[in-house]
């Protein structure tokens, strides 16, 4: 090891910009800081190939497997195509279960000793969150984009233009968004990344069976099809149907009548209680 | 030195888990340039202290000051002038070594192009520009602390903590890392350094606070230690073992204190207030008794003793209480 540090040109602390002290100075750092993290998890993502593999590996095996093994069984309501009604559901479902990555990083990233020094940088606290929901949902775009492909190779259509298209990509992801929430505050409640990782799917897997992503709600006895309708997956997935103009949409049900209305309500509810739970759970780790 | 101009100050901090106190009243002051040692066994309080004094922890009680700023007030001020190498290497296990610098620095606001630069610069410094590529899980542990140590120096920090930082270190990547310490303390930066390495502790700092049950116990520089709780000693070796009673008596006599004899050897030990007057004293003595002597040594006190006498408990005799 080198002993002799050059003193000169040497940035002092000086060199680095007062922290702010307004309210829109200290909103800027929170972006910033909050892109600069984003950049590192991204990091970790291109890091770990076989991450990603496993990634998409997962998706693209529901497609298939519910596509063809399951599909040839399952009725949808009017008429059309199973994949067709199936691929809105898949598309959500994969952002659902992409919050056992969301918890079981965070869980790592609280439980090492780099958050000591993220807590020591003059840098925004929020930012370690908020920088895993930014790269969680650029994790997500990746996926549904392999997820598209995919579902057009089986025949999987937008019927609506590309407006209409994208105006789904925005819903489902913002579903997402809402789950990333859940995942950071499970990742905070439960800091064993093995743990976590593990509790999210007996979770996760009732959600779906419980929704209108394999079978139309008004199919199911009435008390589990109401359960059904309600659920904040089948909104979204309603409304990426209507928005994509797949089959499988309409039904009797308020929920179902206004999926529209739902999917943009559920994911900001969830994401309005879930946030503020996990950032003053965050900021318990100063206790 | 006024509190004002002291780079750390703290003064009466408590902290509790439950029932467990983890800083019962702790007061500090480390004037600016100096490096300050904490040195306690474990489970003392020294790296709640730490983590007290660089935001990382609320404390119940008390106030403190880093470089100038309240730390309860003004924490992100605090934060943007220091450096923290902890315990546990705190770097991003899966990024590389040059990746790990590069996001250290852009989170200290640094404009890109300096961060890349400074990158290199401390690559290069802490000898790790032919692993910069490699993702920091394959460093090994001296790899790792030296860049830690270089996260916290992407900007020069006014006050720099360590919180044990040679611990599990081999004595060469030991050695690596104190001359790169000492060289920073030149550069005008205040080093406070956490240590269960008594050696640590005497050959880095200026002054040396002795923290023991969530308190500092004793505070001076290791020299000033050594003869404020350690004592010379007198030995001396008596060639015919039947004169060692005879010269157990003597030693006695002189020094006034408790003789301590080993048969085995024929050597006695006692400790000596006065060193040279007692040796004086004791020779002469044993030339009028007639007794021979093959050796006589003055003993300064280790720091080990004097710590032994602060706390009553050696360095890392303690359980682990706390963290």
């Amino acid at each position: 090891m080198s002993t002799t540090v050059e003193m000169v040109r040497r940035p002092s602390s000086g060199a680095e910009q007062a922290p702010p002290s307004g309210a829109l100075g200290r909103l800027r750092w929170a972006v910033v800081d909050g892109w600069v993290m984003t950049g590192r998890n991204m990091r970790h993502v291109i890091r770990s190939p076989e991450e990603i593999v496993l990634y998409f590996s997962l998706p693209i095996m529901f497609v298939l497997v519910f596509g063809y093994v399951f599909g040839s069984g399952m009725a949808v309501p009017g008429d059309g195509s199973y994949r067709e009604f199936l691929l809105p559901g898949v598309f959500v479902m994969t952002m659902l279960y992409g919050l056992g990555a969301t918890a079981s990083q965070i869980a790592v990233d609280t439980g090492r000793g780099v958050v000591d020094r993220f807590r020591s940088l003059p840098m925004a606290r929020s930012a370690l969150l908020t920088g895993r929901a930014g790269a969680d949902l650029l994790r997500a775009l990746l996926e549904l984009t392999v997820l598209v492909v995919c579902g057009l190779l089986v025949g999987w259509r937008w019927r609506n233009g590309v407006g209409d298209a994208l105006a789904a990509v925005g819903l489902i992801l913002l579903l997402r968004l809402a789950f990333t929430w859940l995942g950071i505050l499970l990742g905070l409640l439960v800091p064993n990344p093995d743990t976590v990782s593990v509790i999210v799917f007996p979770f996760a897997f009732p959600l779906t069976a419980l929704s209108n992503v394999f079978v139309a709600p008004e199919l199911l006895p009435d008390w589990l099809g109401a359960i059904a309708a309600w659920n904040p997956l089948s909104a979204t997935v309603a409304a990426a149907r209507e928005l994509f103009g797949n089959p499988g949409t309409g039904g009797e049900s308020w929920a179902a009548q206004h999926a529209l209305l739902l999917a943009v309500g559920w994911p900001v509810l969830l994401i309005a209680v879930l946030a503020p739970l996990a950032v003053r759970r965050y900021q318990r780790l100063s206790r | 030195m006024t509190d004002e101009t002291s780079a750390v100050v703290a003064r009466g901090l408590r902290k509790t888990y439950g029932r467990t106190t983890a800083l019962d009243g702790f007061d500090l002051t480390v004037p600016r340039g100096t490096v300050c040692g904490l040195l306690g066994p474990n489970g003392a309080g020294k790296t709640t202290a730490l983590r007290v004094l660089t935001t990382l922890l609320r404390f119940d009680a008390g106030h403190a000051r880093v470089a100038g700023h309240d730390v309860t007030r003004r924490p992100e001020r605090v934060r943007a002038a220091i450096g923290l190498t902890g315990q546990y290497a705190a770097v991003d296990e899966t990024l590389s070594g040059r990746q790990n610098l590069v996001l250290f620095g852009r989170l200290r606001h640094l404009p890109a192009r300096m961060v890349r630069q400074r990158s290199d610069e401390l690559l290069d410094q802490f000898g790790l520009t032919d692993v910069a590529g490699r993702s920091a899980a394959t460093y090994s542990g001296g790899m790792r602390r030296r860049l830690d140590l270089a996260a916290s120096l992407i900007t020069t920090p006014e006050v720099l903590f360590l919180d044990e930082p040679t611990t599990g270190l081999d004595p060469r990547s030991r050695n690596g890392l104190w001359d790169a310490i000492r060289t920073l303390v030149t550069g005008g930066t205040t080093v406070l350094l956490t240590t269960q390495y008594l050696e640590e502790a005497d050959q880095l700092a200026d002054r040396i606070s002795v923290v023991d049950a969530g308190r500092v116990v004793a505070e001076g520089t290791p020299a000033e230690l050594k003869t404020r709780f350690g004592a010379d000693r007198i030995e001396l070796v008596v060639r015919h073992a039947g004169q060692l009673p005879a010269a157990a008596g003597l030693v006695e006599r002189v020094t006034g204190g408790q003789v301590h004899v080993d048969r085995e050897t024929r050597r006695l030990s006692a400790p000596v207030a006065d060193r040279i007057t007692a040796l004086a004293d004791l020779l002469r003595a044993l030339q009028d008794a007639s007794i021979a002597v093959e050796d006589v040594v003055l003993r300064r006190p280790t720091l080990d003793e004097a710590f032994l006498n602060i706390t009553g408990h050696g360095a890392s005799e303690r359980t682990e209480v706390a963290a």
